[in-house]
């Protein structure tokens, strides 16, 4: 699976030409942007630029076409650096700490140990054990503790080893971090980073494989992200820290080795934007997290069926960036959800509530959702396997969907 | 006392009439018959009068403050605790906490306020006694009873009482309600109605306070933290991970139990099974003390001593106020649980009454003094009422702000414009 996840890595950083077709509303966005046009990964791991003739439109920007960011167009002048998902994390969060004193790390094992998934290593030596507290395992009271501080003027990020573990704060989480700003009448702001690790790894066991997402989704006052790439997981974690408003980052244990080349320059990615992974005409395909890479794996097999499918990472989990995905559903007409949540009450849920409301007109047909079982997640890798959605229904999906 | 066999009665009256000693105000307290329906701790309640700590021993002390008391007024039997300033200033605050509560009972029976009012009738020694010797720049973080923290902080009795009636101009706009008093200016952080949840945030403000020093360099910031919660908080995860977290960081924090006895209806003695809270700060390694709360000049000497122990960043302290409260847990109680024995116990122990009594006895202050504060609060209060009637409704155009400090939380809507630009955004009626 990592070389497949590397595959993909490599070939959205190619980068011939500089192009300004993805520019986001303010900020630098998705690599693949940077680079050619765009790019086909086809089944045989060969990359094809430009293939003829099925395509002649220009590629359509994301989100609001504002001033490009022509600093980024020509970044091609600047080579980047090669680094994996947790390095760009830590890098992201190294940066805001040289840049802003008040920003802080709290957590389990975030100090001395590096962090369980090495995020913040280095840092407790480099900030001091105040800036990276190794909290004892009391997740309810140190998010509580995170919350306080950030009323009272720092910029805390709190890492939840797990994001299950969060659970455990869910008390705070929900009634201080999304509540107080709006109780106390706007007085205090809670400019928080809760971050930590979720998702189906391999085997881990039911209790260490969960998604709360969907759990978090109704508190109001939070936004929720989840980064997918080294590139959006060091952009988005800047831009969470960055932001007054409390931020829950969600990242997933199994992409943190995924390599990728990065800009040298300082840049973000706002946190309230989709990512354009790859466009098409066909169907429109949202997904978030690990499950991008099903689906772009799922993707080199449909190609070579003839299907143009256009991939969005939604990234912004809460709120849905309607704009971007409201434009490639009045393109394509046909909606295909994959995601890792549950079936019942997740993402993909709220999505298809979302669309429907606002899109209802352009769509020819129902929207598929493919989430994973509401099952438990079962340790046996065999049924684990089962449980979250694999490239092979994600063609089939396809398939349906477009007859 | 009654050997009652009827276990309600037991368990409702876990202490003795016999009159206290005229040095302290030590409730003796007997343990109930361990009757096979008693579900509560079978142990005394009675502080060893044998504790014969060291009072300048500073960590692990478990101290009673009869002793502290005692101490003093042994090294020089004829200075007073308070100055006539201090005690008019203590006298008015209670006599403010007292008249506001009692205002809000009346205005509450009128349909001015609704929902959950919690009063705090009987315990203004607490409050008073404590966050009288902070500075503006401590925070105060408290419960849901919280109106008279709000006020002994500084925060205008019209901006209370007009959060309550739910106005524009209350202190939280309208948005918070009684169980959400906040005040950045006066910096009370809460408010909470969950109990315990207030406990992390109140660590958080000291963390910050001990991060500011050592971090951001600012040599001179040593801002304390008080968080107020009762005894059933007492037995709450929060309570101890706090507890913990504030010892093993040594925060400029007070941990203040307001034990009234009393969770809604739930007897301290059937939910805990150890009743003496105090016992459990230095399992944590935290001083910890019980304070007869019914009495302000008390509560003040410990409390000066556990600020001041804060402030010179010793670590935290535990401080347990025996105190209760004379209405009902909120104005939706009943009250019917508690026996009217009980009641009238600590009635006669007002904590007005005792400082009144002080006063004048000790020639601090005249009865004409004092009634021109009773006036003087009594109008306070009337204005504060007038103001809220008078103060506006929020309009819907309230509704969308301050759910994000950013309004760009709300996303991007299917026109490309963020959410917060739809000029319905400011009527209240964008889709968000």
């Amino acid at each position: 699976m990592a070389a497949i996840f590397q595959g993909v890595g490599a070939a959205a950083a190619l980068s011939s030409s500089p192009s300004n077709s993805f520019d986001s509303k303010k900020f630098v966005s998705s690599p693949l942007r940077k680079g050619a046009s765009f790019a086909v990964v086809r089944s045989d791991g060969r990359v094809n630029l430009n293939p003829k003739g099925r395509r002649a439109q220009q590629l359509i920007s994301n989100a609001v076409a504002t001033k490009s960011d022509s600093a980024a167009a020509s970044s091609s002048s600047k080579p980047g650096h090669e680094l994996l998902l947790f390095e760009a994390l830590q890098e992201g969060l190294e940066e805001e700490m040289e840049r802003d004193l008040r920003v802080c790390v709290m957590g389990e094992d975030v100090g001395h140990y590096g962090g369980s998934y090495k995020v913040t290593k280095g840092l407790a030596k480099k900030f001091g054990d105040l800036r990276v507290l190794d909290t004892p395992i009391a997740e309810n009271s140190f998010s509580g503790m995170g919350i306080g501080a950030a009323m009272t003027g720092l910029r805390p990020v709190v890492e939840g080893m797990n994001m299950g573990f969060l659970l455990l704060a869910f008390n705070q989480i929900s009634n201080n971090c999304g509540m107080l700003h709006y109780t106390s009448g706007g007085q205090f702001t809670i400019p928080i980073v809760i971050r930590g690790p979720g998702g189906v790894g391999r085997q881990l066991g039911a209790e260490h494989s969960q998604r709360l997402e969907s759990y978090f989704q109704s508190i109001p006052g939070i936004q929720m992200v989840a980064c997918s790439t080294p590139y959006n997981a060091k952009g988005l974690m800047k831009a969470a820290i960055r932001s007054e408003n409390p931020v829950i980052l969600f990242e997933h244990v199994l992409l943190y080795n995924l390599k990728e080349r990065i800009p040298d320059e300082d840049y973000i990615c706002n946190l309230e934007e989709a990512e354009m992974v790859r466009p098409g005409e066909h169907v429109t395909i949202l997904t978030y997290s690990r499950m991008r890479y099903h689906v772009m794996q799922a993707a080199k097999t449909l190609v070579n069926k003839g299907y143009d499918p256009e991939v969005i990472d939604i990234r912004s989990l809460k709120p849905f960036d309607l704009y971007t995905i409201g434009n490639s559903v009045k393109k394509t007409h046909r909606v295909l959800i994959v995601e890792e949540c549950m079936r019942t009450g997740g993402i993909g849920a709220s999505l298809i509530a979302a669309i429907t409301e606002n899109f209802n007109d352009y769509l020819d047909a129902p929207i598929m959702c493919l989430s994973s079982q509401d099952v438990p997640t079962p340790y046996a890798g065999t049924l684990e396997e089962v449980t979250v959605v694999q490239p092979a229904q994600i063609v089939t999906a396809v398939e349906q969907l477009c007859q | 006392m009654n050997s009652a066999s009827c276990a309600a009665k037991i368990s409702t009256q876990p202490f003795s009439l016999n009159p206290t000693s005229p040095a302290s105000h030590d409730r003796p307290l007997v343990s109930p018959k361990p009757a096979s329906l008693f579900l509560g701790s079978t142990r005394k309640l009675r502080l060893s009068s044998s504790s014969k700590l060291n009072l300048h021993r500073r960590s692990g002390t478990v101290v009673a403050v009869s002793d502290v008391v005692k101490q003093k007024k042994s090294k020089s039997t004829h200075s007073l605790l308070i100055t006539k300033e201090e005690g008019l200033e203590l006298y008015e605050d209670m006599i403010l906490g007292r008249a506001f509560e009692d205002m809000c009972a009346q205005m509450y029976y009128r349909g001015k306020m609704f929902g959950f009012v919690h009063l705090y009738n009987g315990q203004e020694a607490v409050s008073t006694g404590f966050i009288k010797l902070l500075k503006q720049q401590d925070s105060v973080v408290s419960t849901y009873r919280d109106h008279v923290h709000a006020l002994s902080k500084g925060v205008p009795a019209r901006a209370v009482m007009s959060e309550l009636f739910g106005k524009t101009t209350g202190c939280c706009r309208g948005q918070g309600g009684s169980m959400h008093m906040f005040s950045r200016e006066h910096n009370l952080l809460g408010g909470f109605a969950f109990i315990g949840e207030g406990i992390p945030v109140a660590t958080g403000a000291a963390f910050t306070s001990k991060y500011k020093r050592e971090v951001l360099k600012e040599a001179d910031c040593d801002h304390v933290t008080l968080a107020f919660f009762g005894d059933g908080t007492c037995n709450n995860g929060q309570f101890f991970e706090c507890l913990n977290m504030a010892a093993l960081w040594k925060l400029r924090i007070v941990f203040v139990v307001e034990n009234n006895l009393w969770a809604i209806g739930m007897s301290h003695l059937r939910a805990t099974s150890d009743p003496q809270i105090y016992k459990k700060g230095p399992a944590f390694g935290m001083p910890g003390i019980h304070v007869d709360g019914m009495d302000v000049l008390k509560v003040r000497e410990v409390a000066k001593e556990a600020i001041g122990r804060a402030r010179r960043g010793e670590g935290p302290t535990l401080v347990e106020c025996e105190t209760y409260r004379f209405r009902g847990h909120s104005l939706a109680d009943p009250d019917e649980l508690r026996d009217p024995a009980e009641k009238a116990h600590y009635a006669a122990r007002d904590p007005i009454t005792a400082l009144k009594k002080y006063l004048i006895e000790n020639s601090l202050a005249s009865e004409a003094d004092l009634k021109a504060i009773d006036k003087k609060i009594d109008e306070v209060v009337e204005d504060a009422v007038e103001f809220a009637d008078e103060s506006p409704v929020p309009s819907q155009s309230q509704l969308l702000e301050n759910v994000f400090a950013d309004p760009k939380g709300f996303g991007i809507g299917p026109d490309g414009r963020y959410r917060c630009e739809d000029p319905k955004f400011t009527e209240g009626t964008a889709h968000v």
